[in-house]
C-alpha cells in the first residue's frame, strides 16, 4: 500500500492530520457515485473509503444502512465498485480504500477481488466483520497482490489484541471510537483518550478514528489525539439529501472542506 | 476430528463455523467462552440446571409411541414431545442455560432475537425466573403472525422491540440484536436462540438442547432395546434437529433426517431451503451455508412457518451436510399443512408449524424405513401460536371440517 502510506507519511511530517471520508459506491447510483468521490478528493480528503453494500451490514446504523440499500437497488454490485475506482482514478492520486463485509468478498472469490482491487487502483480493503482471527487467507491473497489490509479496533479491545491488529495493518489502523454501530452523534465517548493512549501504548502504527464524528469541532477535537479522523455517515446523509442530481458532489465536497479545516495544523 | 467432539478451538465445523464478528464483539465472545467451559465442568452450575430442567421445565420430556399417526404415514413413529416442555417448544433449553451464565457472568440485561416468538417467550421466561432485564427483537410481520406470543412476553416483563428493516423477520430479528449488542456489549449479554452465530454459540446452544437426544437415546432404548432407524427433526436455523441428532451422531447404523421449508415450493425462489439449494457463505458471525444471490447478497426467505424463515442454517448441520452424516430433505407450506392437521387429527396433538414440517415428510420417509424399523421424530413444539396462521391458511376452517 505504498501510495497509501507514503501519503500518511507526508502529511505526519507536514504536522497536518489525514481526513478519511467514508461514502457508499453506488449511492445513489454508480455514476453519480464516481462524481461525488472526485468531488470529495479534490475538496481535501486524504483517503477516501468507498463502501461496497452488503445486504446485511451489522456494523452500521441507519445512515450507512440506508446508503447501502439505495447502491444495492441501483444495481451495484462488487465488479461495480471496482469499476467507480478505475473511474476515479483517472483524475486523481487520493488513496482509495474499499470497505465492506466479508460476504461479497467471498462470493466474488477473496483472490480474485485483491488481484483485481489493486488493478483497478484501490490501496487497501477493510472487511468489517472479518477479524485477524480468521484473516489468514484473506492476508496472503491481498499481500500477494500488493493491496493493503486494515482491521479494525474498538474499545473493548485487549492489550494483546491491539498489538495483534497493529502487527496486521498495512497503512494505519481502524480505531472504532465507541462500542457501537456507525452514524452520527451528538457527542463525543469521553473515554476516547484514554482509549487512544491505550492504542498508542501497543503499536507505532498510524491510527484513524472514526464512528460517530460528523462535525468539523469533532474533527478538530479528534485530530488532537489521532493520526486520522474518519467521517462517514454525515458524509452520506449530505448525498442523501441532494438524491441522484449533480448538487450531491457540491454538497459533499462542501461538508469536506469544513471538515479539512480541523485537520489542518496550520 | 471426530464429529461427536466438534467444534475445535477456534469454533469449526470442518470447513464451517468460526468467528465473523465486528472486533468490538471479539472479547465478550472470549468471555462467554471462558465463562461457559468453566460452567460446563462447574458441579454446582451442572446441578443447578438439572434442577431447573426437572422442576420448572417438566424433564425429562415424554417418548410417545404415535400408532394412529404410524398408521397412517405407514412406519412405527415415536414422538419426542419437546411440545410439552413448559413454554411450549424446546427453545427453554437453551435460554435458562444461557440466562445461567449470564448471570454467573453478572450481566444484569439479556437481549435476545426470535421469529416464532418461542425463543422470545422461553428468555423472557429465563429472564423473569433469574431476574434479568430482557429485550426481544422481532421482525414487524412475525409480530403480525405471532401476536400470542407478544402477548406472552409482555406479561413475563420483557419489551418487545419491532424491527422494520429489510423483510421484517427473523434474519432482520437478528441483526437488530447483534448492532445492540455491539453497542451494550459491556452489560449485555444476547441469548442466541439456534445453532448459529459466532462462536461459541453454536456449540453452547447445542449442548444445551442436546438433553433432547440424550434423554430420547436412552428412552427409546429403554422401551425398544434398540435404536431407532431413523431420526427426524425440522430445520430452520436447526437448533431441535441439532439437539436430538448429538446423541445419535457416533451411531453409525441410525439415518438423520433434517426437513427444511421449501415456502411455496424451492422453484419458486419463496422459500427457506438453505442447505438443499443455498451455498456456503458468511452471515451473523459463522461460515455456513446460505441463501445468497450470485453477488452474495442475502436472499429474503419464506415460510408460513415464523420459526423456520430464515436464510441461513447452523454451521454444524453444513458441515453434517458436506460429510454426509445427516440427509436434508425439504417440505412446502401446504405439505406442513397437511402434517399438521394429521397429527391433530390421528392422535390429538396439535403440532407448531415449524414441527409439522417434520411431520408431513413421515410420508415420503416411510418407504424408506426398512422393515421392523423405527423413526423417532422431534415434536419441537405446540401449535397454540399458530391457530390464526393455520385457520386463515385452511380457508376459515373449512378444511379442517373435511377429515383427511
Amino acid at each position: 500500500m505504498t501510495r497509501l502510506m507514503r501519503s500518511l507519511e507526508a502529511l505526519r511530517a507536514g504536522g497536518d492530520r489525514v481526513l478519511i471520508c467514508y461514502l457508499m459506491g453506488g449511492d445513489p447510483t454508480p455514476s453519480r457515485a464516481a462524481e461525488i468521490v472526485v468531488a470529495v478528493a479534490e475538496a481535501g480528503a486524504d483517503v477516501i473509503e468507498l463502501g461496497i453494500p452488503f445486504s446485511d451490514p451489522l456494523a452500521d446504523g441507519p445512515s450507512i444502512q440506508a446508503a447501502g440499500q439505495r447502491a444495492l437497488n441501483a444495481g451495484t454490485t462488487v465488479p461495480v465498485c471496482l469499476d467507480i475506482v478505475r473511474q476515479v482514478r483517472r483524475t486523481t492520486d487520493t488513496p482509495i480504500v474499499l470497505m465492506t463485509y466479508l460476504n461479497p468478498i467471498l462470493s466474488y472469490g477473496l483472490q480474485r477481488f485483491a488481484v483485481d482491487a489493486a488493478e483497478a487502483g484501490a490501496d487497501g480493503a477493510i472487511l468489517v466483520d472479518l477479524t485477524p482471527d480468521e484473516a489468514q487467507e484473506w492476508q496472503d491473497a491481498a499481500a500477494a497482490a500488493g493491496l493493503g489490509t486494515v482491521f479494525l479496533l474498538a474499545p473493548t479491545s485487549t492489550p494483546e489484541r491491539i498489538r495483534l491488529v497493529g502487527r496486521l495493518c498495512t497503512g494505519f489502523v481502524y480505531c472504532v471510537a465507541r462500542t457501537g454501530v456507525t452514524g452520527a452523534r451528538v457527542d463525543l465517548p469521553p473515554d476516547l483518550p484514554e482509549l487512544l493512549a491505550r492504542v498508542r501504548s501497543e503499536t507505532d502504527k498510524p491510527v484513524g478514528v472514526g464512528f460517530g464524528i460528523s462535525t468539523p469541532e469533532q474533527v478538530r477535537t479528534v485530530a488532537e489525539l489521532a493520526d486520522g479522523v474518519i467521517v462517514g455517515s454525515a458524509l452520506v446523509n449530505v448525498v442523501a439529501e441532494a438524491g441522484d442530481s449533480p448538487a450531491a458532489a457540491a454538497a459533499a465536497a462542501d461538508l469536506v472542506r469544513s471538515l479539512k479545516a480541523g485537520t489542518r495544523r496550520a | 476430528m471426530p464429529d461427536a467432539v466438534m467444534p475445535d478451538a477456534r469454533g469449526h465445523f470442518g470447513a464451517f463455523g468460526g468467528r465473523y464478528v465486528p472486533e468490538t464483539l471479539v472479547p465478550a465472545l472470549d468471555e462467554l467462552l471462558a465463562t461457559y467451559l468453566a460452567c460446563r465442568e462447574d458441579a454446582a452450575f451442572l446441578a443447578q440446571l438439572t434442577d431447573i430442567q426437572r422442576d420448572y421445565v417438566g424433564r425429562p420430556t415424554p417418548l410417545y409411541h404415535a400408532r394412529r399417526l404410524g398408521d397412517k404415514v405407514g412406519c412405527d413413529v415415536y414422538l419426542k414431545r419437546e411440545d410439552l416442555c413448559h413454554t411450549g417448544a424446546h427453545k427453554i433449553n437453551n435460554a435458562l442455560g444461557q440466562a445461567l451464565v449470564a448471570k454467573r457472568m453478572g450481566k444484569p440485561r439479556v437481549i435476545a432475537e426470535t421469529g416464532a416468538g418461542q425463543h422470545g417467550v422461553a428468555t423472557a421466561t429465563a429472564c423473569a425466573l433469574l431476574d434479568l432485564r430482557c429485550d426481544v427483537y422481532m421482525g414487524e410481520e412475525d409480530i403480525r403472525r405471532q401476536a400470542l406470543n407478544v402477548h406472552r412476553m409482555h406479561l413475563l416483563g420483557a419489551r418487545v422491540l419491532p424491527v422494520t428493516s429489510g423483510t421484517r423477520t427473523l434474519k432482520d430479528a437478528t441483526n437488530e440484536a447483534m448492532r445492540d449488542w455491539v453497542a451494550n456489549v459491556r452489560d449485555t449479554h444476547y441469548i442466541v436462540g439456534s445453532v448459529v452465530g459466532p462462536h461459541p454459540f453454536p456449540m453452547i446452544v447445542r449442548d444445551f438442547q442436546s438433553i433432547i437426544g440424550r434423554e430420547a437415546r436412552a428412552q427409546f432404548a429403554e422401551a425398544m432395546g434398540s435404536l431407532p432407524s431413523v431420526v427426524t427433526a425440522c430445520v430452520g436455523g436447526g437448533s431441535n434437529a441439532m439437539g436430538m441428532f448429538h446423541a445419535f451422531v457416533p451411531d453409525a447404523g441410525v439415518r438423520l433426517v433434517g426437513v427444511e421449508a421449501a415456502g411455496r415450493g424451492v422453484e419458486t425462489g419463496e422459500h427457506c431451503a438453505t442447505l438443499s439449494v443455498g451455498r456456503p457463505g458468511v452471515l451473523h458471525g459463522s461460515r455456513s451455508y446460505l441463501l445468497q444471490d450470485g453477488d452474495g447478497q442475502v436472499l429474503p426467505s419464506h415460510s408460513i412457518s415464523a420459526g423456520l424463515d430464515y436464510p441461513g442454517v447452523g454451521p454444524e448441520h453444513s458441515h453434517m451436510k458436506e460429510t454426509g452424516r445427516a440427509e436434508y430433505v425439504s417440505v412446502t407450506d401446504d405439505e406442513a399443512l397437511v402434517g399438521f392437521q394429521m397429527l391433530a387429527r390421528t392422535e390429538g396433538i396439535i403440532p407448531a408449524l415449524e414441527s409439522s414440517h417434520a411431520i408431513a415428510n413421515l410420508t415420503s420417509l416411510a418407504p424408506t424405513v426398512p422393515s421392523g424399523g423405527v423413526v423417532l421424530l422431534c415434536l419441537s413444539g405446540r401449535g397454540d401460536k399458530d391457530m390464526e396462521t393455520a385457520v386463515s391458511a385452511l380457508g376459515l376452517g373449512n378444511a379442517l371440517n373435511g377429515g383427511l
